[in-house]
């Protein structure tokens, strides 16, 4: 009996069915790269004024609450304000070109706006409070800020990344005096357990709970 | 920042549709075409765009926002102040709590403060002052208005300001407010009209009962103003009253009289509930809880008050009681027996639809009782206005002519004016009118010169509550738009030097404070009350009996009786452009965005008519066509028309929904002979629950005093327990005290961005309150019974189970959650809900586009969107915020941490929430009672939401 297909059908079936596979990999490789793109892993965002932690902060020694006050008992660090930028600036480098804009925005009352490093979607509610509360360091999530001349986000602040943590947070805890330092290595394991202890998390259910970042 | 297009891709696509049109396509053309809207669809695809953050410049001292601050101030409402706590967020005040110091409500809210956060956001608020540069009529030129500035304002006063100070002049000034009880205000007219040696002050009050004042003047010989004290009563009489809506002081009675059954309950040694008995014309909170209720027109009311009385005034002329009503005589001996058994523990309440001389004897049975000075205290009106004329003056001296200059400031008689006064044209009588207020509505519309005002939450100014109390008010943001409150308006027009509110304010209640006034005004502010200032009891002289029954003659069949009450839910058209009040289901006939006549159902089937049919009624020369709704428990032969329909410049929300019953309403009394017509009309009424008989569901039970329920069965259990080792959040509702008033539906609107629908949706039953009550007819009562449902967070939730996606699960603490980005919108959750609490978005019913609106929003809680399901959450943003503030501060949540919006409003505290593993809290002591049940508990939903039942009253 003769084949049903001719072989060029078949051919183009084969062609067509490959085709489509390819195009869903295709697609698939596309979104996750269009994702990926979004995070910008160690990809330093320019700013309007080319803010250095790497200097105030590896440099000077400044502590993250001296400008990010709120951090501590907030749900948002809180950006610094020009009146906080502007106690030690309105004496050093006064005169320079770089830090017009501040003088500018004290003036005029505008303002300064900077680009945004670590931005979460609208429906995540994460609460810095709460995490410096329990022992997370800043180095947890913001990685090594004294050695970025310009920010760059370290870490990709996924969902599947912050319930790594969640899932097994002993093992991110640092003690209260060391929250803040940039250089503190994570404590041994017996002491990451009295940590969480001390901190009286929440069970691992609670923390993976969807309404525990989600309203 | 999106990338521009690629233009040739877009330009080739462009040809390529060109050809497509014409003569035909081949192959080559198709695969370009596909090949170029491939591309463009890429190029649209663009990555987010980047975020900035705005730091602010200055960081304001009290912090950057993130927790809600809360201000002591009032809400004012009819001149009365309602003390209230406003919850400001970044800012901007976004939500309104009870103020637990302030004597009108002890923490409670009701629904009028609750939706007052979205009038103070209103768009259609009146930003600029607004001039007239010609008049209608003016032959010369069309009719203008013009945007003008308060300056120019002010030297257009002046100009006349001077010919009305004139001693020896003959310019007349009218001055025409609300009902005013702020003494910096009152303070600044008096000395506005001390100026003018032609100035008269007329007080105009929509809603208020001339009778009751009328009546006060009969039998004390000055006016009066009662504090009702339920805590203290053993029986109440409400006669055509419903003292828990009524008046400033109705919040303070409901939470007065449910604490008293409280302790009762709880079997404190000493405690005492009162026994409510209610005569009733339309039916009303009070007589849905009353122990003992009859329904009769106002006429045969005073009646039975007649025969009441005539037992502790044997002096009293026999009236013509020929109007005994069967119904009425069981009601009446066990009101006397009441009555004899409470002695000066009773008090007898009288209200709208009563004559002058039924006040003037409802208050000489109260002395004769002995209530006076103990359940019910007499003090000097705090909105007292001595030498002030009414409206009628008003209006007779507009019609004259003799009026210059007519300043009318927070009042609004253009509309709520009883239409027999014609108040248009005599308004436009005036040679120059001056209107003040929050919106630009009825009368601003007419005026020469409209001035914007500031809202109670953007000003410095002073209010009394119902007892006198005073409270400061304080601003939770500064104004809006370019306004000015009450005081700075009227302090300008009496060239006071001081202009600033807050000077204003400051310098009225420094008088005889001078030493220690900065440590009282910090106190009072902080508090919300000034401290001892409640008004003291008045002596009042013996009281005067009415010479005789001042009854109208028995009206021929044709004719019904109409009673003209306001508005269950826009108050006489104040709130008419409040969207959460307009879809506010009313108590008894769930209507939204409208207002209807109600008849009874003997009424109806005597007249065939049904609900929905429209008639006309005529009085005299006036007609008006109404709506028909046919409500069991009212009178017979008694409409109830709510006033607060209809209105033509309340703004886009409230235009044109409703009647406007002040066609008909006659000149000082609330009741009218009408005869009705039928005009064979029909009028859809958008209604939220269809349903009022339980069907035999025991949805809402009722058990009889001192008995339990009986334990629900075991059933075998196919799933495991559900296990919440931390907290078990739980919510416990008594249906013994809920009234319903709705303040829990509005509370839970303002908390957690719940959209307004529109009438057109609610009437397809998607309107979108999270909790909503429902109201049911209790045979066994003979009653109507309220019950609030909200979402019944089931251990076993049906719903769960069958969302495709997973956007609903539980929580470890018995939560069931909500993933708004999860959620597809197969509504097949909502299909399995056997209480039907899910809502579902529709059409894109959150307004994302006026600026206001979007600022009176909750940020803590997501805004939805369209296509997304969304339920009560047992206030999730609330439990996470008290959580996180016991986490930084290392200690375990305590029982009172987490009050849920609607257990914060509720005026009876019928909500009782809290984690059930916390063996102390309050949930947990609800629960052990022997009425305690859940809805449609052989569905094995097991709801964490469960109910106490309604105690029925003694036989």
């Amino acid at each position: 009996m003769s084949a049903v297909f001719s072989p060029r059908a078949v051919l183009v079936v084969r062609l067509a069915v490959l085709a489509v596979l390819g195009l869903a990999v295709a697609t698939v490789m596309l979104f996750v790269w269009r994702a990926r793109a979004y995070e910008q892993l160690g990809e330093p965002i320019a700013q309007p004024i080319p803010f250095s932690h790497k200097h105030h902060v590896g440099d000077d020694g400044i502590d993250c609450r001296f400008c990010h006050t709120t951090v501590e008992t907030q749900a948002h660090a809180g950006l610094p304000s020009t009146a906080i930028c502007l106690g030690c600036h309105s004496q050093l480098f006064r005169d320079q070109a770089l830090l017009a804009q501040l003088h500018q925005s004290a003036a005029t009352g505008q303002p300064v706006a900077w680009q945004r490093v670590h931005v979460l979607p609208d429906f995540v509610y994460f609460n810095h409070s709460v995490h410096v509360a329990k022992g997370v360091a800043c180095v947890e999530c913001h990685g090594r800020v004294d050695q970025m001349p310009l920010e760059w986000r370290a870490w990709p602040l996924q969902m599947q990344w912050c319930l790594d943590c969640h899932r097994n947070p002993t093992t991110h805890l640092r003690p209260a005096s060391q929250e803040f330092a940039m250089d503190a290595p994570l404590p041994d394991p017996v002491e990451a357990g009295a940590l969480a202890r001390a901190a009286h998390l929440e069970s691992r259910r609670r923390m993976t709970d969807c309404s525990t970042c989600h309203r | 920042m999106t990338q521009p297009p690629i233009p040739e891709a877009g330009a080739r696509l462009e040809r390529v549709i060109e050809v497509q049109r014409g003569a035909g396509v081949n192959r080559r053309q198709v695969l370009a075409a596909m090949a170029a809207s491939m591309a463009l669809a890429n190029t649209a695809c663009s990555p987010p765009p980047r975020l900035q953050a705005h730091p602010y410049v200055n960081l304001p001292e009290g912090g950057a926002g993130g927790q809600p601050m809360y201000y002591a101030s009032a809400f004012v409402r009819d001149g009365f102040a309602h003390g209230v706590l406003v919850g400001s967020q970044e800012g901007r005040p976004i939500k309104i709590e009870g103020n637990p110091a302030h004597p009108s409500s002890l923490g409670a809210t009701d629904i009028y403060a609750q939706a007052s956060v979205l009038q103070l956001w209103d768009p259609d608020r009146s930003s600029v002052v607004r001039q007239r540069l010609a008049r209608e009529g003016d032959a010369r030129v069309a009719p203008q208005i013009a945007s003008s500035t308060w300056s120019a304002f002010e030297a257009a006063w002046l100009e006349c300001a001077d010919a009305l100070a004139d001693p020896h002049g003959s310019a007349t000034l009218r001055i025409l407010t609300g009902p005013m009880t702020s003494p910096t205000e009152r303070a600044l007219l008096q000395t506005l009209l001390a100026r003018g040696p032609r100035a008269r002050w007329h007080v105009h009050a929509p809603l208020s009962d001339a009778a009751a004042a009328d009546g006060a003047w009969m039998a004390f010989g000055r006016h009066v103003a009662q504090v009702a004290h339920f805590d203290r009563a053993q029986c109440v009489l409400a006669l055509a009253a419903d003292p828990f809506s009524d008046g400033p002081g109705a919040v303070r009675h409901a939470m007065d009289w449910s604490s008293a059954r409280t302790a009762v309950r709880d079997g404190i040694a000493g405690a005492r509930a009162p026994v409510l008995f209610a005569a009733e014309a339309t039916p009303g909170l009070f007589g849905a809880r009353a122990d003992h209720r009859v329904a009769l027109s106002p006429a045969r009311i005073e009646g039975l008050l007649w025969r009441v009385a005539a037992h502790w005034m044997p002096e009293l002329t026999p009236a013509d009681v020929g109007l005994a009503d069967p119904a009425a005589a069981a009601f009446e001996s066990r009101l006397l027996a009441a009555l004899r058994e409470a002695g000066s523990s009773a008090l007898v309440i009288g209200g709208a639809g009563l004559s002058a001389e039924a006040h003037a004897l409802v208050l000489a049975l109260n002395q004769r009782l002995g209530a006076i000075g103990r359940t019910l205290t007499l003090i000097e009106p705090p909105d007292a206005a001595p030498g002030a004329g009414t409206l009628a003056d008003l209006v007779d001296a507009l019609k004259a002519g003799t009026v210059d200059t007519l300043l009318v400031l927070g009042a609004n008689p253009a509309y709520d004016a009883p239409a027999v006064f014609d108040m248009p044209h005599a308004l436009q009588r005036a040679k120059l009118l001056v209107h003040a207020g929050l919106h630009v509505d009825e009368t601003a519309r007419l005026a020469d010169w409209h001035l914007p005002l500031s809202h109670a939450y953007e000003q410095w100014g002073d209010a009394r509550a119902h007892d006198g109390t005073a409270t400061l008010l304080q601003p939770a943001i500064t104004p809006l738009y370019d306004t000015r409150s009450a005081a700075e308006l009227l302090a300008l027009l009496a060239a006071d030097p001081l202009r600033d509110g807050h000077a204003l304010v400051q310098r009225q209640w420094r008088t005889g404070r001078e030493a220690d006034f900065e440590a009282f005004w910090r106190k009072s502010l902080r508090a919300g009350v000034v401290a001892d200032s409640a008004a003291p009891p008045l002596e009042v002289q013996t009281a005067r009996l009415p010479a005789r029954l001042a009854l109208p003659a028995e009206s021929p069949s044709a004719t019904l009786t109409a009673l003209f009450v306001p508005d269950a839910a826009t108050h006489g058209g104040a709130f008419a452009n409040n969207g959460w009040l307009q879809e506010l289901p009313r108590p008894f006939t769930k209507i939204t965005w409208d207002n209807a006549a109600l008849v009874s159902p003997a009424t109806a089937s005597r007249l065939g008519m049904s609900t929905g049919d429209v008639v006309r009624l005529q009085a005299g020369m006036r007609t008006l066509d109404v709506p028909v709704f046919v409500q069991a428990q009212q009178a017979d032969d008694l409409l109830t028309l709510p006033l607060g329909g209809g209105r033509r410049h309340a703004g886009r929300v409230g235009d044109r929904v409703g009647f406007d019953a002040s066609v008909l309403r006659p000149a000082s009394a609330m009741t009218l002979a009408v005869t009705l017509q039928k005009t064979g009309r029909r009028h859809e009424f958008a209604v939220t629950q269809h349903e009022i008989d339980q069907h035999a569901r025991e949805l809402l039970r009722t058990v009889s005093v001192g008995t339990a329920l009986a334990p629900e069965p075991k059933r075998d259990q196919l799933y495991p327990p559900f296990a919440s080792p931390v907290h078990a959040w739980a919510m416990a509702i008594d249906l013994d005290a809920c009234i319903g008033c709705n303040a829990c539906t509005i509370a839970c609107q303002a908390e957690n961005n719940i959209p307004v629908v529109g009438k057109s949706q609610v009437a397809k039953g998607r309107a979108m309150h999270w909790i909503r009550v429902d109201r049911h007819d209790l045979e066994e009562i003979d009653n109507s019974g309220f019950q609030p449902v909200p979402c019944m967070h089931c251990e076993q939730a049906p719903c769960e189970l069958v969302c495709p996606v997973g956007a609903t699960v539980h929580d470890s603490e018995g939560l069931n959650v909500q993933v708004y980005n999860r959620c597809v919108g197969t509504r097949f959750c909502s299909n399995n809900c056997p209480y039907k609490v899910r809502r579902f978005n529709f059409l894109q019913y959150s307004d994302e586009t006026t600026e206001t609106l979007k600022a009176q929003r909750n940020p803590d809680v997501t805004v939805r969107e369209r296509g997304v399901m969304e339920k009560c959450t047992y206030c999730v943003q609330r439990v996470a915020r008290a959580r996180q503030h016991a986490e930084r501060e290392g200690r375990p949540l305590v029982d009172g941490d987490v009050v849920t919006a609607c257990q914060s409003a509720c005026p009876t505290r019928a909500i009782h929430f809290g984690d059930l593993n916390d063996t102390g809290s309050d949930v947990v002591h609800a629960r052990t009672s022997p009425r305690h049940y859940a809805m449609l508990a052989e569905l094995d939903t097991k709801p964490r939401t469960t109910y106490l039942a309604r105690i029925k009253p003694d036989a």
